[in-house]
């Protein structure tokens, strides 16, 4: 084999390597039904934070204010189990899921999970982002929760 | 010509990295100085405390302007509601024959859209406050999304709440 012959081989394959990471890269659709790329510990960290209230409807009622202030219509909401969903539409649409649970005696622990387009929302600032604006609607500081 | 086998495989990677990932726009979540705007745009207070009168209210005129209604908590002050229209815009449709005359390529035009509403109601002292919001979603006749957006447009809360006042009267008298 020649020289170049051989690098024009070693080009092809590298592409075709390229073509199979792509294929494979986002694996088999049904594995997106129980994926979570990142670990549990962490996600749960990012989206879980605590407020002192006991004041659950008027919580639950503020996270929608919130949502609604952000740009969200809200789609459902349940006042017995404490949540509420909200899709958001600006040329991409990102839906959320914000629960509410009693912490205690004194807390409630909010948890938000997000959607933008087709993936998980797993970083760390939209969370801190939305948590910052809830608490500025609930005059109470969002704690962090180990 | 190692360093193009290089180049390429770099790029192909790039792109399967590109294909799976999608990062949500800096500040989607945070409040923004438009926000206290769009909130007055959207609110209006109603001088009663009988939050669920107003809810029965908002819901006869939800039922008015054509939404099947998806979802209700009374307990939290919410209706939910969505109707699928027409999209068609015949400029757009005279501009697609335009270029299709010229090119013989026929371009895609919207055809059908699904508006969505929601009303929350929240008690503000002896008046209750309701913010409306409307968002849509438009497709074209190749049945791709083109539009997807809240709609901020004044008159359409302005119209909005005009026939809301009317309907709260209606209901508070009782017809």
């Amino acid at each position: 084999m020649s020289n170049a012959h051989r690098s024009t081989v070693s080009m092809i394959l590298a592409l075709a390597g390229a073509l199979c990471i792509q294929m494979t890269g986002c694996a088999s659709s049904k594995s997106q039904i129980l994926a979570s790329e990142e670990s549990q510990v962490k996600l749960r960290a990012m989206q879980t934070r605590a407020f002192d209230t006991t004041d659950r409807t008027k919580l639950l009622r503020t996270v929608m204010a919130t949502l609604q202030d952000l740009g969200f219509v809200v789609d459902t909401a349940d006042e017995t189990l404490g949540t509420v969903t909200g899709t958001k539409l600006d040329g991409y649409a990102l839906r959320m899921t914000v629960t509410v649970r009693p912490r205690g005696d004194t807390q409630q622990l909010v948890r938000a999970s997000a959607q933008y387009n087709l993936a998980a929302v797993q970083e760390p600032e939209p969370y801190q982002q939305f948590f910052a604006s809830l608490s500025k609607a609930m005059f109470l500081t969002a704690q962090q929760v180990d | 010509m190692k360093r193009w086998t290089f180049l390429v495989g770099a790029v192909g990677f790039a792109i399967a990295l590109g294909g799976c990932q999608q990062r949500i726009p800096r500040n989607a979540l945070a409040m923004t100085a438009e926000s206290l705007e769009k909130r007055q745009l959207q609110t209006r207070k109603f001088s009663t405390s009988d939050e669920s009168k107003l809810l029965t209210a908002a819901v006869g005129l939800t039922q008015d302007l054509g939404f099947t209604i998806e979802s209700t908590q009374s307990k939290l002050g919410l209706i939910t509601g969505s109707k699928q229209r027409d999209a068609t815009d015949g400029g757009q449709v005279a501009g697609a024959i335009f270029v299709a005359l010229l090119t013989g390529v026929a371009t895609p035009v919207d055809q059908d859209q699904t508006i969505r509403l929601s009303i929350v109601t929240f008690p503000a002292g002896n008046q209750t406050a309701l913010r409306a919001t409307f968002q849509r979603m438009v497709r074209n006749t190749h049945g791709q999304t083109t539009r997807l957006e809240l709609i901020q447009d004044p008159e359409i809360y302005q119209q909005f709440f005009e026939k809301l006042s009317k309907a709260v009267f209606l209901e508070a008298q009782k017809i």
